[in-house]
């Protein structure tokens, strides 16, 4: 082979570094994520009635979609009320509907995206703790 | 051809590491821009385009010049062009990808920037600058890559490729007047607000691409064996010459309606941009130099002495250069915004962190002609050889 | 069959390209749809074409420092000059050049600069006007935007979503009136009043008044008409009933430069 020894040596780093990710956290496995429905004011609706707009498979599939949706609908369309799958009706709002009932967005929402490595810049606009962040509870103006 | 761009004097590759010592400056401090915002920059609520757009601006005008000596050999067979238009070609290359660069680097989230493309809007110039200056981005590269390889394998260039330079020439003209039409359809700034601003953006891109371009190929013929023929220079020399003198001329014509109609909302910016207005007129030393400057150079120009002596004609394109930058840069976007839509005066000059992104565009925009350069330059002393 | 290099390569090419491509045509033009159950809110308010009239002689600057004001805290406008944290301290120039102003007040020859007169009434020529987008039914903004990110709503308000913008901010430079701003970096630290129902904006858009879209399509008027005392009107312009006809037919109103075209929905009673 032509450069035969600069050639194994380029492929043997080349594997090493595609590589690295599997050995650095091998035997660390990442626990699974385990989203908190907690919230005061879930537990303030009596059993029946904590259901999210949709069914919870449903919602951890197509959340995204929905909030994308949800967003043109809003803003473009001015239809501002969305018919739940139970027929309740909701206000169409990331921030005062759906942070209502998860207001702990750092143990619902935050659980299954730090796991899967995904960081949605939503929060630097919509409100993550509306509530704390009126009261000027929150560090750093956030 | 990439590999002739990886052999070269210690000269070359002094002048590609000074380069990209330059363009990585600007990269850092751009990563620090998209961190904390365009607060770094000089810009504002009042002025909210500045160094960015006007050299993006400018840059148009020197990417559109290029079609000066494309025109005369593709269409009329000028055959002095021959060496020459590769070149103008390449510069063009160059002077897109710059443009495109700071365009990109003055949105707010760049990192949005392909909504442009998923929801059209035709009715947005900034759509159609978009398009055109991507489509001016690929013919030049495709055109001038080929033809240049067709060059060196000893072959004339397949017929695709004189089609596409016949349609570059007609597209080169289209990227600045959509450029201009960014700014005279906009009925709040009264500096923009003129038909002559299209008609202005050619005659100055057509003065001062050529004049960059051949103050490059007297460089290039100083440094290297690659000479583009006095028949060449003296050509581009007088386009310089006569655009220059129209550009001087539009610019006079405005003042003319300007001043002579004396109507107040138009007359303040002229005011504000030569004169200053109540104590602020930060732009006043630069205008003067831009319009004396132009004038100067159109006076010179004429005198065929002056033309005929390469050096004092180098100088002569590098003050034209310079004043159509002043004009069309700073100047431009000046003018437009100062005074107000409600007449306040915000005055506006750039930031270091601004300025020092702005020199890494220029850099990387003189890298990328540098090595396309030295692959022309290095195929033709192949083929001389 | 015999293929030499150059053809591989270029089938290699050509399919990666129609595999990529292909795919991705796949995505964006079949999207998951969700099924649409939604509807306007009963309580929303309508209107063919939104418009409003402020009564500058019923107008005083206390009730406009209370309709900014309104604004201001429903938005989570940042106040660049009065920063809460002392670190965050800025110069009046950057200021200046940071402001994010959706409702604010101007001198008559600010707000109407080709109708000042030298010889006009001292109290008029003294007196702040307050200024805002005027939601134009002619918007040069929405001509400009290459997004969509601004447009004019069916009801007439001229709307943005942040979602899209791309800050280039050709809407800024388009409109005559000076009414939008930019965030050119992050407001937050600023934001003063802080309202828990309201997002607040990222670095890299433009904003503007809304005409406070989200609360009239939840059956509220806007925030600055509620504290005007009566100052400011707000109503279907179309409709000939409405207050806002009224007032228009009762008094001589002017806006700001008409003569541009934009036909700006905002009219003010001077005198």
């Amino acid at each position: 082979m032509y450069d035969g020894g600069k050639v194994i040596i380029g492929l043997i780093v080349l594997f090493i570094i595609c590589t690295f990710p599997f050995f650095y956290n091998m035997g660390r496995a990442a626990k699974a994520p385990e989203p908190k429905l907690d919230t005061p004011a879930i537990k303030k609706l009596p059993e029946w009635e904590r259901v999210c707009v949709q069914p919870t498979p449903w919602m951890r599939a197509n959340h995204m979609r929905l909030i994308d949706q949800w967003r043109n609908w809003a803003l473009r369309e001015a239809n501002r009320e969305y018919i739940g799958f139970n027929g309740k009706r909701y206000t169409i709002s990331l921030q005062n509907t759906c942070l209502n009932c998860h207001s702990n967005y750092d143990k619902f929402c935050d659980e299954c995206h730090s796991y899967m490595g995904i960081k949605p810049y939503c929060w630097s606009c919509h409100l993550q703790k509306p509530k704390e962040w009126a009261k000027g509870e929150l560090k750093e103006g956030r | 051809m990439f590999e002739k761009a990886l052999v070269g004097s210690k000269r070359y590759w002094t002048w590609v590491a000074f380069l990209l010592a330059l363009t990585g400056i600007g990269a850092i401090l751009y990563l620090w821009q998209l961190k904390v915002g365009l607060k770094i920059t000089g810009m504002g609520r009042d002025v909210s385009w500045g160094f960015y757009i006007g050299n993006f601006t400018y840059l148009v005008g020197i990417a559109a010049g290029g079609v000066m000596v494309a025109l005369p050999f593709y269409l009329h067979n000028y055959k002095a062009f021959g060496r020459i238009v590769v070149l103008g070609e390449f510069m063009a290359v160059a002077a897109v990808i710059m443009c495109l660069s700071f365009i990109i680097i003055d949105l707010g989230k760049p990192m949005r920037a392909f909504n442009v493309l998923f929801h059209p809007t035709p009715n947005s110039i900034l759509f159609w600058d978009m398009v055109v200056l991507n489509v001016y981005l690929l013919l030049n590269i495709f055109v001038g890559w080929n033809a240049l390889q067709a060059e060196r394998n000893d072959v004339p260039p397949p017929t695709w490729v004189k089609v596409l330079a016949v349609f570059s020439v007609a597209w080169a003209p289209l990227i600045h007047i959509v450029t201009a039409f960014i700014y005279q359809g906009l009925p709040g700034r009264h500096y923009w607000l003129t038909a002559i601003m299209a008609p202005r953006f050619l005659a100055s891109a057509f003065t001062s691409g050529p004049a960059l371009l051949l103050v490059i190929a007297l460089i290039i013929k100083r440094y290297t064996k690659f000479d583009p023929g006095e028949v060449a220079i003296q050509t581009i020399g007088k386009i310089v010459t006569y655009c220059i003198i129209i550009n001087v001329a539009f610019f006079f014509f405005e003042v003319f309606t300007t001043i002579y109609s004396q109507i107040p909302g138009h007359m303040q910016h002229f005011k504000y941009l030569f004169f200053g207005i109540k104590g602020q007129g930060i732009m006043a030393p630069l205008m003067w130099i831009s319009i004396i400057g132009m004038i100067t150079a159109s006076i010179l120009l004429v005198i065929p002495g002056i033309r005929r002596n390469e050096t004092t004609l180098a100088l002569c394109c590098i003050l034209v250069v310079i004043s159509t930058w002043l004009d069309k840069g700073p100047g431009l976007m000046a003018g437009g915004f100062i005074p107000n839509p409600l007449h306040e005066i915000v005055e506006y000059w750039p930031t270091l962190p601004e300025a020092l992104i702005t020199l890494g565009v220029w850099a990387l925009g003189f890298l990328i002609l540098t090595v396309l350069y030295k692959i022309a330059i290095s195929v033709h002393e192949e083929i001389e050889a | 069959m015999e293929v030499n290099r150059r053809q591989f390569l270029k089938s290699i090419g050509l399919f990666t390209i129609l595999g990529i491509g292909g795919w991705s045509a796949f995505e964006l033009l079949v999207p998951g749809q969700i099924e649409a159950q939604y509807a306007r809110k009963k309580e929303a308010l309508r209107a063919k074409r939104w418009a409003m009239v402020i009564d500058m002689t019923k107008m005083d600057e206390e009730i406009a420092k209370k309709c900014i004001e309104a604004c201001n805290k429903i938005h989570n406008i940042p106040d660049f000059y009065h920063p809460v944290d002392p670190k965050y301290k800025v110069d009046p120039k950057k200021a200046r050049r940071w402001e994010i102003k959706w409702i604010w007040l101007e001198p008559f020859e600010h707000a109407f600069p080709d109708l000042e007169e030298k010889f006009m009434p001292e109290s008029l020529k003294e007196k702040l006007f307050v200024v805002l987008c005027n939601n134009c039914d002619n918007p040069p903004c929405v001509r400009v935007c290459p997004t969509k990110a601004t447009w004019k709503r069916e009801d007439g308000i001229v709307m943005i979503d942040f979602h899209r913008c791309i800050g280039c901010r050709f809407c800024m430079a388009a409109c005559p009136f000076g009414s939008r701003s930019f965030n050119w970096g992050d407001p937050r630290p600023y934001v003063n009043y802080r309202n828990p129902e309201f997002p607040t904006r990222e670095k890299g858009v433009v904003e503007k008044c809304n005409f406070c879209a989200e609360r009239i399509d939840q059956g509220l008027l806007p925030a600055c008409v509620e504290a005007s005392n009566g100052a400011i009107a707000f109503g279907d312009i179309l409709d000939p009933n409405s207050e806002v006809r009224r007032l228009l037919r009762e008094h001589y109103t002017i806006r700001r430069k008409p003569h541009l075209g934009t036909e700006p929905q905002v009219y003010y009673i001077i005198m």
